[in-house]
C-alpha cells in the first residue's frame, strides 16, 4: 500500500490495473485521454498483460466492450461528453446483453456550444441505458469504486454494465494524495470473474438478443433489467462493507455529511460536493444545524437512503450540475419523485450551477443556505435559479455587442458588394 | 491552507512547477491538490496552475479565488484579461513576478495592497521569458517564499517529478531549483496561510435573472468570418512538410483537397504550394501525396535552414551591389 500524488485519470488507470483486466477497446477524447495513455504504456511495458485496441469510434469501443465481455474476459474502457453520446446506441444494446464491464465517464458538457470544461449532462443522458452509474468526489474514490464497480457488474444477480464517473479538469487533472491497495489485497478483493453461461465462442456461436420480439416478451427482459438494477442496490452495500472491512474506506450508496441533527441540506452530486462540505463545515461554525447528501449511485437510485436522510429536513436545496431543457436540474426531479409520498416532506428548492466548468463559490453556498431559511419561514419555496451574476452577464453583454458590431460590419460589406455588382 | 497560483504560458512548464511544489508540501506530510487549468492546449497560450497544501484533508476545489502566492513566469500576461493574473489579489498575497521591471513599477502600475517581489536570477538576463528551466526555477523560489518546505524535499519531488526526462535533465533542473532556492533566502516564509470565509460575512452574490431573449440573439453564432486568416496557426507546427518537386506529379488536387486546414493552393502550372503562415504540420499531404513527393522535417531545422538561406542570399545581393 502506497500513497501517492495522482489525478482523477491516472487513480482510474489505477484502478483497471488492480482489477487485472483483460481488454481495453479505447477512444481518446478531452479529458479521458491520460487514462488510455497510462494503461497503453502500462501494457508496453509489460506492466500489465491483456491487450488494448485503439478503435476508430466510441460507437465502435463500446460495441467491441460489449462483445469481448461476451465471451467472458474483464474489459475495461473510458470516455467523456461527446464519445458517450456518440456510443449511446450501443450503451443501451449492450447492457440488454447483460455483460458485465466498467466504463469510465469523465463528464465534460456538451456540445452545442462546444466546451472541454465539466458538468453532468453527458452523465446524465446515460441515466436510462441499464449501465449502473457511480459518481466520484476524491481521486481515491475513483480508484475504489473501479474495483467496487466490477464487483457489482459481474454479481450474478446483477450482470449490468457499469459507469463510474469522475469530473473533467477538477478531477481528471487534479492531483491528490491517494492510497493505492496492494496488487494482492486487490486482487483478492475484486476476485476471479465467473462469467456463467456468458461465453461466446467462435466454435460455439450464440446470438445476443438480436431477435426481434414482440411486446411480451419484450416486457419481460427489459423489467427483468430494471429488476436486476434494482437489485444491485443491495448487492452494492455488500461489496462496500466488505471493501470497508478490508481497506477501511465507507463507500455507502448515499454520503451523508453532518446531516444527521440538520434542520437543512445541501443535495449534490460528483467533486463540487466537497465544496459543499467545506460550506458546511463553516457554515456550522456560524451556528448553523446544515448538512450534505450526496448519492454516488444515480442508477440504482438509493430512495430509501434518500428518504430517511431528507425527510425529517425543513428545507433542501439541490444544486444540478445539469439542465434537462424545458424542465431544469435532472437530480432535483429524481429526488422529488423519492419524496413526493412522505407524508412529511421537506421543501426542496433547485439551483442550476457550475455548467460547463463554472464555479460554484462558497458564497453562493452560503447564499443558498440563506435561502433555504428563508423558504422555510415563508413555507413556500423561490422558483429555480441558474447561479449566474451580475458581472457575468456585464462580460456576456460585452460578447455579444461585439457580435453585434461584427454583424453590422459584414451585412454593410455584403451591401456594398451587392452594389458593386449592380454597376 | 496555503493557496498558490502560478501562470504563464504553454511550454514554460508551469504545470510541472506546481507538481514539484505539491509534491514537495507532500513530503512534509501537508494534504495537497495540485492541477493545471487550460483550454485547447497549445504553446505559448496563457494557462494557469494551482497548489493547496494544508495540514488537514482539503475539501476546497477548483479556481483559487483568494490566492496567498501569485507566481508569474512571463510579465506580458499581466496585460491580458483572459489570463486573469491579478484575479483574488489582496493584501495577503504575494506577487512573484518574473520581469526585468522593478518591484516598484509593478506596485504602483497594478495599484495592488500587497507584496511584489521580482523572481531572482544570477546575472544579466537578456530576455526573462526565455530563461531556462523557467519552471523549476518559479518552484524553488516558490518553495522558499511559503518557508516550510525543505530543500531536500524540494530536491526529492524533482527527482520524482521529472524522473522521466533522465538524470542528466533531473540534475540540471535540481542546480537551478537550488539556486532559485538560494536566491529567494531574503524572502522566505513571506508566504503565510490564508484563513477560511467565514459565513457571517461574507460578500452576497450578485446573482441575476437571466432574461429570455429571442433566438436571433441567443444562438451562438461567429458572425465574423475569415478571423482564422488573421492567426498565424502555422506557428504550432512542429513538423513542416517539404515539397520535392521533382517528384511531384502535377495530379493538381490529392494534397490540396486532402489538407483539412485548406492550406495548400495549386498555382498556375499545377505545382502545389504551402502557405507556412497556417499549415498546421498535421502532415495528412505526406501520407497522401501519391509519388511520395512530400517529406517531413523537423521545424527547427527548417527554419534555422531558411535562415542560414536568407543570410547567404543578403552576402550574394550586397557583394553584387558592392
Amino acid at each position: 500500500m502506497t500513497r501517492r500524488l495522482l489525478t482523477g485519470n491516472g487513480a482510474a488507470a489505477w484502478g483497471a490495473r488492480l482489477a487485472m483486466v483483460d481488454y481495453v477497446p479505447a477512444f481518446p477524447i478531452t479529458p479521458q485521454t491520460e487514462i488510455i495513455e497510462t494503461l497503453s504504456e502500462w501494457f508496453d511495458n509489460g506492466d500489465i498483460t491483456g491487450r488494448l485496441t485503439t478503435m476508430e469510434s466510441e460507437h465502435s469501443m463500446v460495441t467491441a466492450a460489449g462483445a469481448a465481455a461476451s465471451t467472458g474476459v474483464r474489459v475495461f474502457t473510458a470516455t467523456s461528453s461527446q464519445g458517450l453520446l456518440y456510443a449511446m446506441e450501443m450503451l443501451y444494446t449492450v447492457a440488454g446483453w447483460r455483460v458485465p464491464l466498467v466504463m469510465i465517464n469523465v463528464s465534460r458538457g456538451l456540445s452545442a456550444p462546444i466546451t472541454l470544461e465539466p458538468d453532468h449532462n453527458d452523465i446524465v443522458a446515460a441515466r436510462d441505458s441499464g449501465f449502473l452509474q457511480i459518481h466520484c468526489a476524491t481521486c481515491q474514490e475513483v480508484l475504489d469504486s473501479t474495483l467496487i464497480a466490477y464487483r457489482l457488474s459481474e454479481h450474478a444477480k446483477v450482470r449490468l454494465p457499469v459507469i463510474v464517473n469522475l469530473d473533467g479538469f477538477y478531477l481528471s487533472f487534479t492531483r491528490e494524495p491517494v492510497e493505492i491497495p496492494d496488487a494482492e489485497a486487490a486482487a483478492r478483493f475484486v476476485g476471479e470473474f465467473d462469467p456463467e453461461n456468458t461465453q461466446l465462442r467462435a466454435s460455439m456461436p450464440t446470438s445476443q438478443a438480436v431477435a426481434v420480439l414482440g411486446g411480451t416478451p419484450y416486457s419481460y427482459f427489459r423489467y427483468e433489467m430494471h429488476l436486476a438494477a434494482q437489485e444491485a442496490l443491495g448487492v452494492y452495500d455488500e461489496v462496500t462493507a466488505e471493501f470497508k472491512n478490508q481497506f477501511g474506506r465507507d463507500y455507502s450508496s448515499l454520503e451523508t455529511y453532518r446531516n444527521d441533527d440538520a434542520e437543512f441540506s445541501f443535495v449534490m452530486m460528483g467533486c463540487f460536493a466537497t465544496k459543499a462540505k467545506e460550506a458546511v463545515d463553516r457554515l456550522r461554525d456560524a451556528g448553523w444545524r446544515i448538512g450534505l447528501v450526496r448519492p454516488r449511485l444515480l442508477r440504482p437510485l438509493p430512495e430509501q437512503a434518500l428518504q430517511n436522510a431528507l425527510g425529517d429536513k425543513k428545507a433542501v436545496a439541490i444544486i444540478d450540475q445539469n439542465i434537462s431543457m424545458g424542465k431544469g436540474g435532472v437530480l432535483h426531479t429524481e429526488v422529488a419523485s423519492a419524496l413526493y409520498n412522505l407524508s412529511e416532506k421537506p421543501l426542496l428548492i433547485s439551483f442550476m450551477g457550475g455548467l460547463g466548468g463554472r464555479d460554484i463559490n462558497q458564497e453562493e453556498l452560503f447564499e443558498i443556505a440563506q435561502q433555504l431559511r428563508q423558504a422555510s419561514k415563508k413555507g413556500t419555496p423561490p422558483p429555480p435559479r441558474l447561479l449566474y451574476t451580475a458581472d457575468e452577464l456585464r462580460e456576456m453583454r460585452k460578447l455579444q455587442s461585439i457580435a453585434k458590431v461584427e454583424r453590422q460590419e459584414l451585412t454593410s460589406n455584403q451591401n456594398s458588394n451587392s452594389d458593386k455588382s449592380h454597376d | 491552507m496555503y493557496r498558490i497560483r502560478f501562470h504563464g504560458r504553454g511550454g514554460q512548464g508551469m504545470k510541472t512547477a506546481s507538481r514539484i511544489l505539491g509534491n514537495a508540501f507532500f513530503l512534509g506530510g501537508y494534504e495537497v491538490q495540485d492541477a493545471p487549468r487550460y483550454g485547447a492546449e497549445r504553446r505559448g497560450a496563457p494557462i494557469f496552475a494551482y497548489v493547496r497544501a494544508d495540514k488537514k484533508p482539503i475539501n476546497e476545489r477548483g479556481i483559487i479565488n483568494r490566492p496567498d502566492l501569485v507566481i508569474v513566469a512571463d510579465d506580458s500576461l499581466v496585460a491580458i484579461p483572459a489570463a486573469s493574473v491579478l484575479q483574488g489579489i489582496g493584501s495577503q498575497t504575494v506577487l512573484l513576478i518574473n520581469s526585468h521591471e522593478q518591484p516598484e513599477t509593478w506596485e504602483h502600475r497594478l495599484n495592488i495592497p500587497g507584496q511584489v517581489i521580482i523572481l531572482p536570477v544570477t546575472g544579466d538576463v537578456e530576455d526573462r521569458a526565455e530563461l531556462p528551466y523557467l519552471g523549476t526555477t518559479c518552484a524553488g523560489a516558490a518553495a522558499r517564499l511559503v518557508g516550510v518546505i525543505p530543500l531536500t524535499h524540494l530536491i526529492e519531488a524533482i527527482e520524482e517529478e521529472l524522473a522521466h526526462l533522465g538524470k542528466e535533465v533531473v540534475e540540471k533542473n535540481i542546480h537551478q531549483a537550488t539556486v532559485a532556492y538560494e536566491l529567494a533566502a531574503e524572502f522566505g516564509g513571506t508566504v503565510v496561510e490564508g484563513s477560511e470565509i467565514r459565513a457571517t460575512d461574507y460578500t452576497k452574490p450578485d446573482w441575476v435573472n437571466l432574461p429570455f431573449e429571442a433566438a436571433s440573439i441567443s444562438t451562438p453564432t461567429i458572425h465574423a468570418g475569415l478571423t482564422s486568416e488573421l492567426a498565424a496557426t502555422g506557428a504550432w507546427r512542429t513538423m513542416r512538410p517539404v515539397i520535392n518537386y521533382e517528384l511531384c506529379n502535377k495530379c493538381w488536387w490529392v494534397c490540396s483537397e486532402f489538407c483539412p486546414d485548406g492550406a495548400i493552393k495549386v498555382d498556375n502550372q499545377g505545382y502545389p504550394q504551402i502557405d507556412l503562415d497556417h499549415c498546421k504540420g498535421c502532415l495528412v499531404c505526406v501520407a497522401q501525396c501519391p509519388p511520395h513527393a512530400i517529406e517531413a522535417i523537423s521545424e527547427s531545422i527548417a527554419e534555422s535552414k531558411a535562415e542560414a538561406q536568407a543570410e547567404n542570399e543578403q552576402i550574394k545581393t550586397s557583394e553584387a551591389s558592392s
